[in-house]
C-alpha cells in the first residue's frame, strides 16, 4: 500500500551486536525516499562494516557460518515504499558481494510485497552509464560522418535538378499549388526583413564611404561603391542569408515533423517519391523567389545610399547618373545568377537536412539547425566560386 | 476484489467544461475508491481525454471542483499544487516519453528531480520499476528503439517512478495488438492488487476493460455527461439504457 499521508517518522539504522554473536541492524521510520536517500551511505557501509567484522570474527574463533549472517531488524520500520525496498535490496547485494547473508527480519508483510517481484543478483551493479567510445575512434566517425554527408548535400542538389529537369518536359507532376504557397511564404512574407535589411546595408555602406571618400573630395563616387557592393555581391549573399535563416529552417522544420510523424513513410508506400512530392515545390519556390527578392534588396539598399548622398548636399540626379555609369548589365545578371544557385542551394539544403531528420522531437530541432548552418555554409562556398568564375570570365 | 474501506480518493463534483461554445462535459460528478481499477468509457469525441486532464490539471475546469484526496487540484497554485501532482503519476496515450534519455533515464527523471537519493540509488529504483514491467533487458534502450507496447509499458514505469498512490492510464490499450494489451491488462491488475495503486483508465476497449476495471463511468456525446456507472460486467448483462446496451454489446448505429 503507498504510504498514506502521516506524519513521517526519520529513518533511522543502529549497529547493535546480535545474540548469536553475528552482528545486527537495526532499521526503523519511514523507509521513503527521504529516509532511503538520508541512510543509504551509512546502510550500505554498515552492511560492508558487519560483512567485514564477520569476516574477521570467523577468521579468530573459526565459527564458520553463523558469522557470516548480517541480521536486519525491521520491525520497526513504519512504511516503506521503492525507495525503501531499492536501500534493502542494495544492503542484501552488498553482503552477498561480501560474501555474507543478510537475514531480514520483521518487516510488515506489506513491505515485504514491495521487495518479493526482486531478485538481488538479477541488477546490474555500480553505476549505469552507457559507454563512452574513445576520442580518437570518436573524431574519425565525425570525419567520415561529414564526409559522407557533404557528398548526401551535394547529391540531393543534383537529384534536385533532374526533378527539376523532368518538371519542364512534364510540368503537371509538379505540385504547382504547394510551390506557389511556398512562393508567398518565402517570398513575398520576406519582403518587410529583406526591404529593412537592404535599406540599413545601403544606408551604412554609402555612410562608411563618405566617410572615408571625403578626405579625397570624391563623395560623388560613393554611388559608386555602393551599386558596384550591393549588386554584385552583397544583395545576393544578404537575400540567400535570409532566405535560409527564413525558409531554409522552414522547409527543414515542416519536412522533418513530417518524417518523425511517419508521413514522409507514408509517401514513399504510396509510390511518391518525396523529393519529388515535399522538395521539388519547395525548390522551386525558392529558386524562383530569391532573384526577385534580390532586386528588391538591390533597389531598397540604392534608396539607402540614396538617403546618405542627398544628406551630402548631392542632387539625387548625381546620384543616378553615377550609379548608371558604374554598373553594367553583366553586374545585374551576374549577380542575379549568383542569386538563383543560392536559392537552389538553400531550399534543397533545407528540404534535405528536412528529410534527413531522425527520430524524436530534438531531431527536428537539430535538422533546422543543420539546415540554416549548411545553408550559410554553401552559399559563401559558392559565392568563392563565382569570384574565381567572374574573374576568369572578365566579368 | 475484497473491497477495502472504501474511501473516496478521488471526486470530481459537478464539472463543466466547454471548448469555445461547444459544451463536453455537463455537470459530472463522480467518485473514485482508493485501490479500485476505475474506468472512464465511451465512443470517441465524448470528452473521454477532456475528463482526464480535468483530473491531472491540464485543464481548467469551466466550473466545478476535482478533489485528489483533500486537494482540489483545480485551485491548487505553487507549492500546493506540486504536492498534489506528485500524489499521481498519468501514462500518456502515446507513451510520451522523452525520445532522447534511454528507459531507464526516462524512469529516472523523477527521481532526480524530486528526491536526494545517491545516483546509485537512482537507478537501481529504475531498474526495479522497469523489471515489474518486464522491460528490465532493455533499460539502455531509446525509445525509438522497442515497440509501441513496450514505450507503454516504460510510461508506466515512469509514472510510477516516485510511487503515486493514483495511476492515470490513457487508452493503455490504444494501438496494441491483443497479446501485448492482455499482457499491459495483467501488469495493471498484479500493481493493483499488490501495491494498492489506484488506477484511472480512459479507454474505450471493452475486452480490456471488463478484464481490468472495478468499476466504469461511461460517457456519452449527446449528452456530455455520465449515461451510466457501476460494475461494467452487470451493466452489460443489464442496462434499461439503450445507448449504454449499444456501448457494451456493440450495436452498430449504421445500418
Amino acid at each position: 500500500m503507498p504510504a498514506l499521508p502521516s506524519p513521517p517518522t526519520p529513518a533511522t539504522l543502529e549497529a547493535r551486536p546480535g545474540e548469536s554473536g553475528s552482528p545486527c541492524l537495526v532499521l526503523s521510520g519511514s523507509l521513503d525516499a527521504q529516509g532511503a536517500a538520508a541512510l543509504w551511505r551509512a546502510a550500505v557501509e554498515a552492511v560492508e562494516r558487519a560483512a567485514g567484522a564477520g569476516d574477521g570474527g570467523s577468521a579468530v574463533a573459526g565459527a564458520g557460518a553463523a558469522a557470516n549472517t548480517i541480521m536486519v531488524e525491521a520491525s520497526a520500520v513504519a512504511s516503506c515504499d521503492t525507495a525503501g525496498a531499492a536501500l534493502l535490496l542494495e544492503m542484501r547485494r552488498t553482503a552477498a558481494r561480501r560474501g555474507a547473508e543478510l537475514r531480514l527480519s520483521g518487516l510488515r508483510p506489506e513491505f515485504d510485497r514491495l521487495l518479493a517481484p526482486f531478485d538481488p543478483g538479477e541488477f546490474p551493479s555500480g553505476r549505469f552509464r552507457p559507454p563512452s567510445p574513445p576520442v580518437v575512434e570518436e573524431v574519425g566517425r565525425m570525419v567520415v560522418a561529414l564526409a559522407a554527408d557533404l557528398r548526401a548535400q551535394v547529391a540531393f542538389v543534383g537529384e534536385m535538378v533532374v526533378e527539376a529537369a523532368g518538371a519542364v518536359v512534364a510540368p503537371r507532376r509538379v505540385r504547382w499549388k504547394d510551390a506557389l504557397l511556398t512562393m508567398e511564404r518565402a517570398g513575398v512574407n520576406a519582403l518587410p526583413i529583406v526591404a529593412l535589411l537592404g535599406f540599413l546595408v545601403g544606408l551604412i555602406l554609402a555612410f562608411q564611404a563618405a566617410v572615408a571618400l571625403r578626405q579625397f573630395a570624391a563623395e560623388t563616387f560613393v554611388a559608386n561603391l555602393v551599386a558596384i557592393g550591393l549588386l554584385r555581391e552583397l544583395g545576393p549573399l544578404m537575400t540567400a542569408v535570409v532566405l535560409a535563416g527564413r525558409s531554409g529552417s522552414a522547409f527543414a522544420a515542416e519536412i522533418g515533423t513530417m518524417q518523425v510523424n511517419e508521413e514522409v513513410a507514408a509517401l514513399s508506400t504510396m509510390g511518391l517519391s518525396p523529393a519529388r512530392f515535399l522538395a521539388l515545390p519547395r525548390v522551386i519556390a525558392g529558386v524562383v523567389v530569391t532573384p526577385m527578392l534580390t532586386l528588391f534588396m538591390n533597389v531598397v539598399g540604392l534608396l539607402g545610399a540614396a538617403a546618405v548622398v542627398v544628406s551630402l548636399n548631392i542632387p539625387p540626379t548625381t546620384f543616378l547618373s553615377h550609379v548608371r555609369s558604374a554598373v553594367t548589365t553583366g553586374d545585374l545578371l551576374g549577380g542575379l545568377a549568383m542569386s538563383v544557385v543560392f536559392g537552389l542551394l538553400v531550399s534543397a539544403v533545407g528540404c534535405y537536412r528536412g528529410l534527413q531528420t531522425g527520430a524524436g522531437a530534438a531531431a527536428v530541432g537539430l535538422s533546422t539547425t543543420a539546415a540554416v548552418v549548411s545553408g550559410i555554409v554553401l552559399i559563401v562556398a559558392a559565392d568563392g566560386v563565382f569570384a574565381v568564375i567572374f574573374y576568369a570570365l572578365g566579368i | 476484489m475484497a473491497t477495502p474501506p472504501t474511501t473516496s480518493i478521488i471526486r470530481v463534483e459537478n464539472l463543466w467544461a466547454a471548448y469555445g461554445g461547444t459544451v463536453v462535459l455537463r455537470d459530472v460528478s463522480f467518485a473514485v475508491n482508493r485501490g479500485e481499477v476505475f474506468g472512464i468509457l465511451g465512443g470517441s469525441g465524448c470528452g473521454k481525454s477532456t475528463l482526464l486532464k480535468h483530473m491531472i490539471g491540464l485543464l481548467e475546469p469551466a466550473e466545478g471542483r476535482v478533489f485528489i484526496g483533500d486537494d482540489d487540484i483545480t485551485r491548487a497554485a505553487g507549492r500546493a499544487r506540486l504536492g498534489v501532482l506528485r500524489r499521481f503519476g498519468v501514462m500518456f496515450q502515446g507513451g510520451a516519453l522523452f525520445g532522447s534519455l534511454t528507459l531507464i533515464e526516462n524512469v529516472r527523471l523523477p527521481l532526480e528531480e524530486f528526491t536526494r537519493l545517491p545516483p546509485e540509488a537512482m537507478d537501481l529504483i529504475a531498474l526495479m520499476k522497469l523489471k515489474l514491467v518486464g522491460l528490465l533487458p532493455f533499460a539502455r534502450h531509446l525509445p525509438s528503439q522497442v515497440s509501441g507496447g513496450m514505450q507503454k509499458r516504460a510510461a508506466i514505469a515512469r509514472a510510477m517512478a516516485l510511487d503515486p498512490g493514483i495511476l492515470f492510464l490513457d487508452e493503455p490499450s490504444a494501438g496494441l495488438d491483443p497479446i501485448t494489451s492482455a499482457d499491459l491488462d495483467a501488469l495493471i491488475l498484479t500493481l493493483a492488487r499488490a501495491l494498492g495503486v489506484t488506477f484511472v483508465i480512459v479507454s474505450h476497449e471493452l475486452p480490456s476493460v471488463l478484464a481490468v476495471t472495478d468499476r466504469v463511468i461511461l460517457l456519452d456525446k449527446n449528452s456530455a455527461g455520465v449515461i451510466a456507472q457501476g460494475d461494467p460486467r452487470r451493466l452489460r448483462a443489464a442496462c434499461g439504457d439503450p445507448r449504454v446496451r449499444r456501448f457494451f454489446n456493440r450495436e452498430t448505429s449504421i445500418c
